[in-house]
């Protein structure tokens, strides 16, 4: 029964310190021990299972360029998890953040290269029409589901198929393509539309960016919108239990649509910030699955926004980690998707992890 | 108790450990970032690391890899191995050439070397590395007209740039010349060395889609197809495998398939060879004796940069007269007697 309880309690807003915080603590320790152990068991020596979990730590928080690493690429996750928890608080699971990400991105690339305007206007527009785009995309879904019953799994996975092809589709369009290139890259954007690097006075080659601090903002945001205002208490009311809520005056469809919207929204930003302050330009892999790695992070956050905020940079430490693991450790980066993968078993079972550590539950 | 012996060995090396992974780079080290497609592709990243490889075995240097996930990857990575101190870091892929460039220019007492690069103007820390690939796959697409029994061969490659149509004008332009010698009128589907377009998978990595677009070529008559897409044409050969050799052939390209793939080395009928690995360990070398300097290096069929490899298990089906044509090419290729589009 206790399972039931767990559940029951999921889409609350009153997550105890333990589901929030301890459950997802424990889960990454447990899983990068199993992951080390599979590292030794699979043959490698003890010292190499060290060094790689040394390396892991080092490269993730040991410098300044490893912080700098770890932000840079826990920015996109924040955002896109932020959207895919919006959803899970409305009863939505949003597989389509990777759709909405490219949507974003491109409307990002196409403003940053075409319009000659001042540095902040330019910036706050490519960011702006980003956030539009991404909402659009996640709109369609919505509005099916709203209107049709067409569950938003099965739309959102279609639409990103579609979005890939659309992406390749765009980056042949002459005006689009970068000049003298025949595969499929678009222009760059101009210097006004990127978003300025923060630690530039330390060294010019940190890459963590302004699309960090929106990312927090954004946090906040989140957190006001789902838990202080009406339109947040409707989500939740949806989320929780829609024939109770349509019976209390709510409008499910506006919500459902609503909820997708703004979850599409977070993910354009997700990749307006990825194309303004990383990359540049557009290219078919620029999403790189992001948008799939945020539903792990948005689960290990448990749909709250701090938790999100947390488990964002815990993805981008294990990202930046596990290139140090295989420069020092000669470790394959794909150990770091096993761990990310336990992580997620152990998150989605979390009477596991109480059994396991009874003592910190008491 | 395992635990406990682990712990045990554990917190001794610690210290020794902990300084060895921070300030790792003491010997001479080679590092090596790879493109997507895994550096056990069987083709393009593994060639490359191949040569890295033999200068560990022959020099005794350390090496390191780091294997690109996503394009994001590139810079990251590359600043990765810059932080590592490696003496020479290598970037396999044309597709890295502005990450590669950039992080040249941020770091200049780094050595870069990139494979399918050459910077206009050049930088001085880079050495590109090019290859004429269209010279051995003329070669290739020589022979494969000449063994074509449905008149039809194929080829389609991964993103159309131009270290992937080299390959495909090549060997479009060896079937054209095959036509002119003999009268003959072989068809190429997949590439249109004039209007640059053909097929593309539009990734390095599916091999469904290599098995896809075979099928398609097969489909449409081919029974010779060079997939030029790294692990790609792995799918192509799992289809060739399954129809036969008799119904389709496959070239590979980069090294020799019937090495690296030995298991369905009968459906190989040869390969367009691009020899980084003899590249890849002669830039090691130079770093290391201090002859380094960035520019350009250009593999041809003269300096044996490129070539194709031996027939194999199908040399049955490229009769004697056949194979000392392709060597008279060879040769008329280095002389310059031969123009290839013509």
């Amino acid at each position: 029964m206790k399972i039931f309880n767990y559940f029951g309690n999921y889409f609350s807003n009153r997550e105890t310190f333990q589901e929030i915080i301890v459950i997802p603590v424990f889960a990454t320790l447990l899983a990068i021990f199993l992951g080390l152990l599979l590292l030794i068991v699979s043959g490698s020596s003890n010292e190499i299972a060290l060094k790689a979990l040394i390396a892991l730590f080092y490269g993730s928080f040991g410098s300044i360029s490893s912080i700098s690493e770890t932000l840079t690429a826990a920015t996109p996750l924040i955002f896109a998890a932020l959207g895919i928890a919006v959803g899970f608080k409305a009863g939505l699971f949003n597989i389509g953040a990777e759709g909405q990400i490219i949507l974003g991105g491109m409307a990002a690339v196409i403003i940053g290269f075409s319009f000659q305007l001042p540095f902040f206007i330019h910036l706050i527009l490519i960011l702006l029409v980003g956030a539009l785009f991404g909402a659009l995309y996640a709109f369609i879904s919505g509005w099916l589901k709203a209107t049709t019953g067409a569950h938003e799994v099965i739309t959102t996975i279609m639409l990103n198929l579609i979005a890939y092809r659309l992406l390749d589709f765009f980056l042949r369009i002459p005006s689009i393509q970068k000049e003298g290139r025949n595969d499929p890259i678009s222009k760059s954007i101009l210097d006004t539309a990127e978003l300025p690097r923060i630690l530039y006075f330390l060294d010019p080659n940190l890459r963590v960016h302004m699309g960090f601090l929106i990312a927090i903002f954004a946090v906040l945001i989140v957190y006001w919108l789902i838990f202080y205002t009406t339109i947040g208490y409707e989500f939740r009311a949806v989320g929780k239990n829609l024939e109770a809520s349509r019976y209390s005056g709510i409008s499910p469809s506006m919500t459902i649509i609503l909820a997708m919207s703004i979850a599409g929204l977070l993910a354009g930003l997700a990749g307006a910030s990825q194309i303004a302050g990383v990359l540049g330009r557009a290219t078919p892999g620029f999403s790189a699955g992001i948008g799939f790695d945020a539903i792990a992070v948005a689960l290990l956050g448990r749909a709250h926004p701090i938790g999100v905020l947390f488990a964002g940079i815990l993805f981008g430490a294990l990202i930046a980690g596990g290139r140090q693991m295989q420069v020092s450790a000669d470790v394959s980066l794909d150990l770091i998707t096993v761990i990310q993968a336990l992580i997620i078993i152990f998150i989605a079972a979390p009477v596991l992890i109480r059994k396991l550590f009874p003592w910190i539950f008491r | 108790m395992y635990f406990k012996k682990f712990l045990k060995i554990s917190s001794g090396a610690f210290a020794g450990v902990l300084l060895m992974t921070i300030n790792s780079a003491n010997a001479f080290t080679a590092c090596q970032v790879t493109d997507v497609g895994g550096v056990d592709d069987k083709s393009f990243n593994q060639t490359a690391w191949k040569g890295v490889q033999d200068a560990v075995a022959k020099h005794g240097i350390d090496s390191k890899l780091l294997e690109s996930k996503s394009e994001t990857d590139y810079e990251p990575h590359l600043n990765s191995m810059v932080n590592a101190g490696c003496d020479v870091i290598i970037a396999v892929g044309f597709l890295m050439g502005e990450a590669t460039k950039n992080a040249a220019e941020a770091n200049k007492d780094s050595k870069f070397t990139i494979i399918d690069f050459a910077y206009d103007p050049t930088v001085p820390n880079i050495l590109g590395q090019v290859f004429a690939t269209d010279q051995a796959a003329f070669l290739a697409g020589y022979v494969s007209a000449g063994v074509s029994k449905t008149g039809i061969v194929g080829t389609f490659g991964g993103i159309n740039i131009p270290p992937v149509t080299g390959f495909m004008d090549g060997f479009a332009w060896g079937v054209k010349h095959y036509n002119k010698v003999k009268g003959k009128n072989v068809q190429v589907l997949g590439w249109d060395p004039d209007a640059k377009e053909g097929l593309f998978t539009n990734n390095f990595d599916s091999t469904d889609d290599g098995k896809a677009f075979a099928q398609n070529l097969y489909d449409e008559g081919a029974d010779i197809v060079m997939p030029v897409a790294g692990p790609v044409g792995l799918g192509s050969a799992s289809l060739a495998d399954e129809l036969g050799s008799d119904k389709l052939k496959i070239i590979g390209v980069d090294g020799d398939w019937t090495q690296t793939d030995p298991a369905r080395k009968s459906v190989y009928l040869t390969s367009v060879l691009k020899k980084m690995d003899v590249t890849v360990l002669s830039v090691i070398e130079s770093v290391k004796s201090g002859s380094y300097s960035g520019g350009v290096t250009v593999g041809t069929l003269e300096n044996g940069g490129v070539g194709i490899a031996p027939y194999h298990d199908l040399s049955s089906e490229v009769s004697s007269e056949l194979a000392s044509e392709v060597e008279a090419l060879r040769k008329g290729i280095i002389s310059g007697s031969i123009v290839m589009n013509k």
